[in-house]
């Protein structure tokens, strides 16, 4: 993984510094509500419902057991117990003091860790594959240009005040396992035609109240132009991006009214004219980055197949938790962080104490968030798995239904954060508990719900198999449904079935859901193939009956 | 030119008395260093052009700086309006007018200026700040130093700066 070098370091000391003296400020009156929020945003810092949340980067979702350990001994320490992985691959403590924040800090920048940049209106945590550098079908590793990405955006002096906040993406397969076409700029990866690296470009995708699926504006940009090809992007967005209104600033909003082919356009022209003396990464530069993520010291080891002769419950864990892995002899292993009965993406600090030993024993020292709220392990021999996983199930985190519907994003909603309308945590439950047999669950394979407690979908709900939308009704909690959405590869939004169900009634309607389409799919079919084959009137018809029972519900 | 106009304002990293007058304050240019809105030189160009002053013109947050392009032989000074402190553009329009247009003049960040928005100002090109009212030009000078390091180049570099890039 990246180490930090001198200029690294001095960086994320003098941002402790920076912010201690920026809270001192605002303790002793001297700095308004008004003129420190910007400045603890962009130091993470959010306040709350209840308490501050404190939320840290976690640069494309790559950790070692030393940070790890850190954030546990934080949350011990400063926080209840426990931390909460996000959609963007970062974790949140949800109750710090604001005066212990500067110390929080200091200890995390010493194992080379920040919370620089993952709120307020400027370029976020960039995230990537999970499956990054260890999957077999990968163009190139797409973590080395995220650091590239993430260093030039941290405390950029022109694009820290941004109309709102930026999100990148960068993946490397032609899979998409990193939601990028809902990102304010998708990087994917590719060879041209004689073979040299480069960048598809994507602009403008985006969830929240508008969501979009982002529009291809360069089909092939070399790698060395990749910064000065993001200035470009990044000034017309500084200067056009609408600050008048909140719920218009992204750049989505920009390039909708634009069109995504004016846009293109405007900045094919502008950086025709800044390329020449713009910044142009040196490929030995790059190289030297590419060095950080060199794969570790694998053994040459034969593939086995690690469940012969083994329990039931080993091989469902084995078929579920865990991948083929590009060198023989190793498997990528997935964490479940959804365990029933457990708020999804929650982790104690008991547990990410466990994790960090078991990365060390097992996984080279490095452990990955995903932005689907699991840990991976991701170099694992075949040989330590059966270990492994008694070691995981006694922390709890052996729940064997990655990519089933039980492992579903989850944010953290009413419970906690105050821009919701809806708690989430309860209807996640509500469905593990409704969805507790694996059997069954393992017979409707592969189906993602994603929910949000409000519009700005930090659940991502508009791409979910099966989206919830928690909304808010008179002062009652109800939930808008929606099938169809998909933040692969074959991205697409989801279409909302009909009016809103009660929060008792989530579960029963995903239950008539999946009903139908256990009743129309075809061999080998998923949730989300056959709804884009039938579309959704018959899944309508079984939730709301006849169009009396649809206005019953409306009138509610 | 009363006492009251007596400002000070932070140029070069040093606090020192401005010698420039706003057209409000100085309508005859007497001070012989007049700031402009953009909109008044835009409409008074010619005259303004030929007057045996120096001059100065203040632009707003949506004024696109490339437009300036023609004026900029002309002009010693540009101040820019920062209304509120999530204003961003500012940083653009001082890049572009330092790197693009070649502009060597004073860059001024005029309205809500304060100590924690002053070092990413300093990087983008801009010397001097008009702070908000109330704001001891003293007390923020210590803002100039917060970093040492840089992980981007800018229009005014640092000691540490990473070194991707091809020059």
């Amino acid at each position: 993984m990246y180490r930090y070098d001198v200029i690294d370091q001095a960086l994320v000391d003098e941002r402790v510094a920076q912010f201690r003296d920026q809270t001192r400020r605002f303790l002793a009156g001297a700095l308004s509500e008004d003129e420190f929020k910007p400045l603890r945003l962009r130091n993470g810092l959010y306040i709350q419902r209840f308490a501050p949340m404190l939320r840290i980067a976690i640069p494309y979702g790559l950790l070692s057991a030393r940070q790890m350990r850190t954030l546990a001994d934080i949350a011990r320490r400063y926080d209840r117990g426990f931390g909460h992985f996000t959609t963007r691959q970062n974790l949140q403590f949800n109750w710090p003091r604001l005066e212990d924040v500067p110390d929080i800090l200091a200890e995390l920048a010493q194992v080379q860790m920040h919370a620089m940049q993952t709120s307020g209106n400027c370029v976020r945590n960039i995230t990537a594959d999970h499956l990054a550098g260890v999957t077999p079908d990968e163009i190139d590793d797409p973590r080395p240009y995220c650091e590239i990405v993430r260093q030039w955006s941290t405390l950029h002096p022109e694009f820290s005040y941004l109309p709102r906040k930026f999100k990148i993406a960068v993946t490397g397969t032609p899979a998409d396992r990193a939601a990028s076409q809902v990102h304010d700029i998708g990087l994917h990866l590719k060879r041209n035609a004689v073979g040299e690296l480069g960048f598809e470009v994507l602009v403008g995708g985006g969830l929240g109240r508008t969501p979009i699926i982002g529009h291809v504006i360069r089909e092939f940009l070399p790698r060395e132009d990749l910064l000065s090809y993001l200035d470009v992007i990044l000034r017309i967005y500084n200067e056009l991006g609408r600050r008048d209104n909140l719920n218009k600033a992204r750049i989505k909003i920009l390039v909708k009214s634009l069109g995504p082919a004016e846009f293109a356009r405007r900045v094919e022209e502008e950086w025709a004219q800044v390329r020449k003396h713009g910044l142009a990464l040196d490929v030995r530069e790059i190289e030297r980055m590419r060095a950080f993520f060199t794969p570790p010291a694998y053994e040459p080891l034969e593939n086995h197949d690690a469940t012969v002769g083994r329990e039931p419950a080993f091989k469902a864990w084995h078929r579920y938790n865990t991948r083929a892995h590009k060198v023989s002899g190793y498997r990528v292993v997935f964490l479940s962080l959804k365990a029933h009965g457990e708020a999804p993406g929650d982790l104690t600090a008991a547990q990410m104490d466990g994790v960090a030993d078991l990365a060390e024993r097992y996984s080279f020292g490095l452990l990955r968030a995903s932005h689907d709220q699991n840990l991976l392990l991701a170099d694992v021999r075949q040989l330590d798995l059966y270990e492994l996983w008694h070691a995981l199930v006694a922390l709890g985190l052996a729940t064997p239904n990655i990519g089933t519907l039980t492992d579903m994003i989850c944010c953290p909603g009413l419970d906690f954060c105050s821009l919701a309308n809806a708690t989430s945590i309860p209807v996640a439950k509500q469905i593990q508990r409704h969805f507790s047999d694996l059997d069954y669950l393992y017979d409707l394979g592969e189906i993602q719900i994603k929910m949000s407690g409000c519009m700005n979908a930090c659940g991502h709900h508009h791409v979910g198999h099966i989206g919830i939308l928690g909304v808010d009704k008179h002062g009652e909690e109800w939930y808008q449904i929606t099938i169809g959405g998909s933040a692969s590869d074959d991205a697409s939004l989801g279409e909302v079935i009909g009016p809103s169900v009660p929060q008792s009634a989530v579960a029963d309607t995903i239950q008539k859901l999946v009903d139908v389409y256990v009743e129309q799919r075809r061999e080998e079919e998923r949730f989300i193939d056959t709804v884009r084959r039938i579309g959704v009137e018959p899944f309508q018809d079984r939730v709301y009956g006849t169009r009396n029972d649809a206005r019953n519900y409306s009138a509610a | 030119m009363g006492r009251e106009t007596m400002r000070e304002i932070i140029r070069r990293r040093e606090v020192i008395i401005d010698d420039w007058r706003t057209i409000d304050e100085d309508p005859k240019g007497e001070s012989g260093q007049v700031i402009l809105p953009l909109t008044r030189w835009h409409a008074e160009r010619d005259r303004w052009w030929s007057w045996n002053g120096r001059i100065g013109v203040r632009i707003n947050p949506a004024d696109r700086v490339e437009l300036l392009r023609a004026d900029l032989a002309r002009l010693a000074l540009i101040a820019i309006e920062f209304p509120t402190p999530s204003e961003g553009r500012g940083y653009s329009q001082a890049r572009v007018l330092r790197d693009r247009l070649g502009f060597t003049g004073e860059i001024r960040a005029v309205g809500h200026v304060k100590r924690d928005q002053i070092f990413f100002m300093a990087r983008c090109g801009i010397d001097a700040f008009e702070l908000a009212q109330g704001v001891n030009p003293q007390s923020v000078l210590a803002a100039f130093d917060d970093f040492d390091v840089a992980y981007q180049p800018s229009t005014v570099p640092l000691k540490g700066q990473r070194g991707f890039y091809a020059t």
